[in-house]
């Protein structure tokens, strides 16, 4: 249960949402394409479903050409960000309306959403309405709907896009266990590079119609391709060319090697996580992550000795570089310039 | 949606209780005398001698005929507008294509529209004389002075209610229903019928009954082009004219009385039927 698109290009007018994209995404992986809004996921995902056509390129699913089909048979479910519930219908035919417009025998139709609404957990409800339900719920509901038709791929646009930060939580960790339990070859479009990370076998990140990178979680923070996915997946203090994270800007009360020494204008208690707003002595200012033990010693308005553990440094095709001479890691520009100077 | 509030004032709103009561009685007695105390006048006088009168006007033939068309031509008007209203707004709501606010101003036409000019104006098309009147009067078919010219206009004047109810409708319910329906493998006949309709159920029904009201209570128009031949070419609304004309008050109030049921009962039906959206 493949899904492949193939030089995908759409446009809606003069705006280009995507630029001959191609994806391949293997049977019963959960894949997420991650971006900023305008980024072209919601499209890429519309266009494999078949609710927009694209003006380009293929969409291949279970190695059948659906490129030309309406998106009816082209056996796919498709989650909404605002649920699409069939307001007129209780959950029960909401979620039996795949297999009912198929003229299914009742009997079967009806111990299937029973297994399904027991999946979802939502066996009791089954005689309510939409509007009686809470926003998890009508998700979840909306899910039941689109696995009854048993899809060859399950495409979920911005499912938990809607919900409050709580539920959303909650919803992303069932979903997982979900997938687990049911291998559905599964797409789900997100902004927020944490649900992403947190749910996904593979991360697809999307800028501007076009794919910067993909691959595992873990892999796309380690080694980002760019700047660009860098610091879409996490925080980055940006010093000239050198990008890193606040959580490799090391604190050291007394100066060391490869150490520079920043003044601290303020320090934010976010519970275990403490952040420490610095300038350095260029006038550049960054931020570090740490921990409440390390921060204890730490005062605003007083120096401390910073050290970055990791930085990266890419040219402008995004590609990375490695750091080159001896000048120091804060002011790697300026040296260059004077270098080329 | 058109439904207004229930005229609560708003909770920001200004003013002193002498000031809100003040607005209400104006409002009040405003609409005492523009409607309430003619239309009950006609509740008075239509009784005033009995009840034996009234019975006798009721059974009069020439009535019952008027009665009768009237319904009939209600019965063609209502459907078809209500499947063309449907249809438009549709169009009009999911669909882009050149042409589309001309068709937009030409729904409202027949608001804008007198109904006189408007029988008049199928005259000049379907009268003996008229564009197609000619060719229509050699093969023997009769549109003016005649019951299909009534339908006519009365599918003219009551066009846009439909239409105008739907579309508010169509925005709010929006696609991604019809779309979930399609994934789920739905033909686009199957989600009309199951989804897209009794989402706008609402609206639908609002612009029947509007429609409906409309095309009872026509007059202008088809008084122009039905030629007002008693017992045959004459609907309550003409009828009342007539009787009236010729004396016959008690004819001319019951079957005003006949017509005032009827809006009674569709107003009515609109209060009850006028769906409670549980929640959003």
């Amino acid at each position: 249960m493949t899904i492949s698109a193939i030089g995908i290009t759409k446009r809606f007018g003069d705006f280009v949402a995507l630029d001959d994209v191609t994806l391949e995404v293997t049977g019963g992986e959960l894949t997420a394409l991650l971006g900023p809004s305008g980024s072209g996921k919601s499209t890429l995902l519309r266009v494999i479903a078949g609710l927009e056509h694209a003006d380009a390129g293929e969409v291949i699913i279970s190695g059948e050409d659906a490129t030309g089909r309406p998106a009816r048979e082209r056996g796919v479910g498709f989650v909404f960000q605002h649920y699409a519930a069939f307001k007129h219908m209780t959950v029960r035919d909401n979620v039996a309306f795949g297999l009912s417009i198929r003229h299914r025998p009742k009997a079967e139709i009806a111990r299937r959403v029973d297994e399904l609404l027991h999946l979802v957990q939502l066996k009791g409800l089954a005689e309510r309405y939409p509007s009686q339900l809470s926003g998890g719920q009508r998700q979840r509901m909306a899910l039941a709907r689109a696995l009854a038709a048993e899809p060859k791929v399950l495409l979920l646009d911005e499912p938990f896009g809607a919900l409050d930060a709580r539920v959303r939580k909650e919803l992303r960790a069932w979903l997982r266990r979900l997938h687990e339990k049911m291998h559905v070859t599964t797409v789900f479009v997100t902004h927020d590079q944490e649900e992403a990370m947190e749910v996904a076998d593979r991360i697809v990140i999307m800028n501007e119609g076009r794919i910067e990178q993909i691959g595992p979680p873990r892999d796309l923070y380690e080694k980002p391709g760019n700047e660009f996915v860098m610091s879409f997946l996490g925080p980055v203090n940006k010093l000239g060319d050198v990008l890193v994270r606040p959580h490799d800007v090391e604190l050291l009360l007394e100066p060391n090697g490869a150490s520079t020494e920043a003044l601290i204008h303020r320090i934010t208690y976010l519970g275990f996580e403490v952040r420490v707003e610095l300038e350095l002595p260029n006038g550049r200012k960054l931020w570090a992550q740490t921990t409440r033990e390390s921060a204890a010693p730490l005062e605003p308005g007083t120096t401390v000795h910073v050290r970055p553990r990791a930085t990266r440094t890419f040219d402008g095709d995004g590609a990375e570089m490695r750091p080159a001479g001896d000048s120091p890691w804060w002011d790697r520009r300026v040296t260059m310039e004077v270098h080329h100077g | 949606m058109s439904n207004g509030n229930d005229g609560s004032g708003a909770p920001g709103a200004k003013g002193s209780r002498a000031n809100r009561y003040g607005l209400r009685t104006v409002a009040l007695v405003y609409l005492a005398l523009i409607l309430v105390l003619p239309v009950g006048m006609v509740f008075y006088r239509t009784f005033e001698n009995g009840l034996q009168p009234v019975l006798q006007a009721l059974g009069d033939p020439q009535t019952l005929h008027a009665l009768y068309l009237t319904v009939v031509i209600a019965a063609i008007v209502v459907p078809l507008n209500t499947v063309f209203g449907v249809f438009c707004a549709l169009l009009m709501v999911r669909r882009t294509f050149p042409g589309k606010s001309l068709l937009s101003v030409l729904i409202d036409v027949p608001f804008a529209v007198s109904p006189v000019v408007v029988g008049l104006s199928l005259i000049l098309v379907y009268g003996r004389t008229g564009w197609l009147g000619g060719w229509l009067a050699e093969n023997g078919i009769r549109v003016i002075f005649a019951w299909p010219s009534m339908v006519l206009a009365t599918i003219f004047v009551s066009l846009p209610f439909v239409v105008r109810e739907v579309i508010p409708v169509l925005q709010e319910v929006g696609v991604e229903q019809d779309q979930a329906a399609h994934t789920l493998g739905a033909t686009p006949w199957q989600t009309f019928w199951r989804i897209t309709l009794p989402a706008i159920r609402g609206g639908v029904t609002y612009g029947v009954i509007l429609t409906t009201a409309r095309a009872l209570g026509e007059f202008g128009a088809v008084s122009i082009v039905s030629g007002k031949i008693a017992g045959q070419t004459s609907t309550l609304t003409v009828h009342v004219e007539e009787r009236f004309q010729q004396f016959d008050l008690i004819g001319a109030y019951t079957s005003s009385l006949v017509l005032a049921v009827i809006a009674l009962v569709i107003v009515l039906a609109m209060t009850l039927l006028k769906p409670k959206e549980a929640g959003s």
